[in-house]
């Protein structure tokens, strides 16, 4: 096991810059998520750590050894492919045992090192099978299996739920994060899916156009993004973009907007404020009014979604549609068109220097 | 599964008909009337042209057995398209590789079209034009001594490497599009996760690659060993004294001799030798692939 440190690592496919000057610290025993839309340099990066191309720049070191010139068979790594990529000729046994095998190890314990490395992914009684036979969530703890079973130093993987129904992707969540506590292996996901990143990395690094936006626990990103990229992308957030007046910012038809969280940006500077849909309360102003110092705006509903445990209203606000996420308490639903209050705390107002 | 299939197949047969009957209507005119035809002259004494008497006999295929001139002409031909077909596999294989795996868009179509040039001229021509390059004061011996400070004698021409010089010439092409088809299938990700678990670039050639792509490696030796096996062409043109073969001397019947029973016989055993190789070998390259 070993922790893995990216520093100022750049990559260049002829004009396009994949990655750009990116610097990560994985930390010994940690589950990183690297997240990002496509193309935003993600995989890349994966692929730098894996030792599949090399970088331009930078340093790449895996256990605190320099390894971006090492190629990926020497670097010790596992890793799980989207598609799986079994071998398709060859049985489970086989497959899973195809590290230990090219490495030369003795027949006894390659057969006890496969059985157990099956046992831990639950698929202990399927080693003879074909990977035609299986299921994909039997395929990818086959892949999971054969990628752990060589002891690596890291575990990468490269969206491995994303072939996955929704379903059997939570299992595999779970599942995954129980096989990962259990050899305390070093692992680093990809994947654009903002609540597999949430529900089970320890850290994410959010990814855009090549660049490093934003690193660090899950609630630390969704409570104080540093970047209108960073709060839309991991959650839902309303922006609201004006002049920063040192508490907050001004919008330009003169509402100001207090934030307690988030940047200092000087008086007078360009900012945007960010508020999360569930932490905004709607109201038809009638009932008690909010606590001193919250924000308050008004506005029109112009849609509302009802999801069960709870609904989604669209506030209409001076040519700016708002996002509101109400739990479903048994409360008066509030209809389309009808005019309602806004509020929130600054607590709950994340404050943006603009890019 | 297989009642299913049975219950499918019959059902989907009738509309299929339309679709079926005019390859099979050709393939009974165009290859089975004629090769009844052969069967049947191969029992036969003379050829009943001119009014010539004719009567049944085994004879033909009692010749193979009685003289072993032929025999061992079977089996020079047996060694010659095992060896064509090694360096067919050779040469081919790594250039279908290259094809599948290394090369991309436009430089990959180039070369492909590389491959499949031969095909688009006369086999005739290419013949010729080996004898050409292989004949004492021909262009490899006149471009070798232009280049080398030494006197050196090539004279190819009429031995049994120019036949199969030509011959892997021909048949090559067979052997890249085979193992293209197969390699081009094999995802890369299979590669990497060879590289991953720990393999070095030739382990993985061994272990996935090679194994993966058996069924084309296969395909291309079926294509190239039965007709170079019966081949005459070259063996003729370019082995010249050399170049005598089982299928020079089908031809010779044919064209030759006018003993067109004898040829028919001939044909029909190494028909029957070839058929049983493919026979025999089908466990052991189906286990491989």
């Amino acid at each position: 096991m070993a922790g893995v440190q990216v520093a100022n690592v750049s990559r260049s496919f002829g004009a396009h810059k994949a990655l750009d000057n990116v610097s990560i610290d994985f930390a010994d025993g940690g589950f990183y998520a690297l997240l990002g839309p496509s193309g935003s340099g993600k995989t890349t990066l994966l692929r730098q750590i894996a030792g599949f191309d090399f970088p331009d720049s930078g340093r790449i070191a895996i256990g605190g050894e320099s390894v971006e010139r090492v190629p990926v068979e020497k670097r010790r790594i596992g890793m799980v492919f989207q598609n799986y990529a079994l071998f398709p000729n060859m049985s489970v046994a086989d497959n899973v045992a195809f590290g230990l095998s090219v490495r030369g190890e003795a027949k006894a314990t390659i057969a006890t090192e496969v059985q157990r490395a099956l046992d831990l992914v639950q698929l202990g009684k399927l080693g003879g099978r074909k990977p035609h036979q299986l299921s994909g969530g039997q395929r990818q703890r086959v892949a999971l299996a054969r990628a752990i079973v060589t002891k690596p130093r890291v575990l990468l993987l490269d969206e491995p739920l994303g072939a996955l129904d929704k379903a059997l992707r939570v299992d595999m969540q779970i599942e995954l994060k129980r096989i990962q506590r259990e050899i305390g292996i070093t692992t680093i996901f990809v994947t654009h899916d903002q609540e597999e990143a949430l529900t089970m990395s320890d850290r994410i690094g959010i990814l855009r156009d090549g660049r490093l936006v934003q690193e660090g626990p899950p609630e630390e990103i969704y409570d104080r993004p540093q970047s209108e990229f960073a709060a839309t992308f991991l959650g839902d957030a309303n922006i609201f973009r004006g002049d920063a007046t040192g508490s907050g910012i001004k919008l330009p038809d003169g509402t100001t907007i207090a934030a307690s969280t988030g940047a200092s940006v000087p008086a007078g500077a360009k900012a945007s404020c960010a508020v999360r849909p569930e932490r905004i309360r709607i109201s038809t102003g009638a009932t008690k009014p909010d606590p001193a110092g919250a924000n308050m705006l008004t506005g029109q509903v112009s849609k509302r979604i009802f999801a069960g445990n709870n609904s989604t209203y669209f506030v209409d606000r001076d040519g700016q549609t708002l996002k509101v996420i109400v739990q479903n308490t048994g409360a008066e639903r509030l209809a389309e068109g009808q005019p309602v209050v806004l509020s929130w705390s600054p607590g709950s107002t994340v404050l943006i220097a603009a890019a | 599964m297989a009642d299913q299939l049975a219950i499918g197949s019959r059902r989907g047969l009738k509309p299929a008909l339309p679709l079926l009957l005019p390859a099979y209507l050709w393939l009974t005119v165009a290859i089975f009337l004629p090769l009844s035809a052969m069967v049947f002259f191969s029992f036969m004494t003379d050829l009943p042209l001119a009014g010539k008497e004719w009567t049944f006999t085994l004879g033909n295929y009692a010749a193979f057995f009685s003289q072993s001139l032929y025999s061992t002409l079977l089996l020079s031909s047996l060694r010659l398209g095992l060896e064509v077909t090694l360096w067919c596999v050779v040469i081919g294989y790594p250039a279908a590789y290259v094809l599948a795996k290394v090369l991309k868009g436009r430089s990959r179509e180039a070369i492909f079209l590389l491959v499949i040039l031969p095909f688009w001229s006369n086999g005739l021509v290419r013949i010729f034009s080996w004898a050409m390059v292989l004949r004492e004061g021909g262009i490899l011996d006149t471009a070798l001594n232009a280049v080398l400070p030494f006197k050196i004698n090539i004279d190819l021409m009429y031995s049994y490497p120019a036949v199969i010089i030509g011959l892997v010439h021909s048949y090559v092409p067979y052997m890249v599009l085979t193992c293209y088809l197969t390699l081009q299938a094999i995802d890369d990700s299979l590669i990497e996760a060879g590289r991953s678990l720990g393999a070095s670039r030739r382990q993985v050639l061994w272990r996935v690659i090679i194994p993966l792509s058996m069924p084309g490696l296969i395909a291309g030796a079926a294509l190239i060993f039965v007709p170079v096996v019966g081949s005459f062409m070259e063996p003729r043109i370019l082995g010249g004294r050399t170049g005598t073969f089982y299928g020079t001397v089908i031809e010779d019947q044919f064209v030759a001799v006018f003993n067109w029973p004898l040829g028919a016989a001939l044909s029909f055993i190494l028909l029957a030798v070839v058929l049983i190789i493919l026979a025999l070998a089908a466990p052991v390259l189906r286990r491989a692939g």
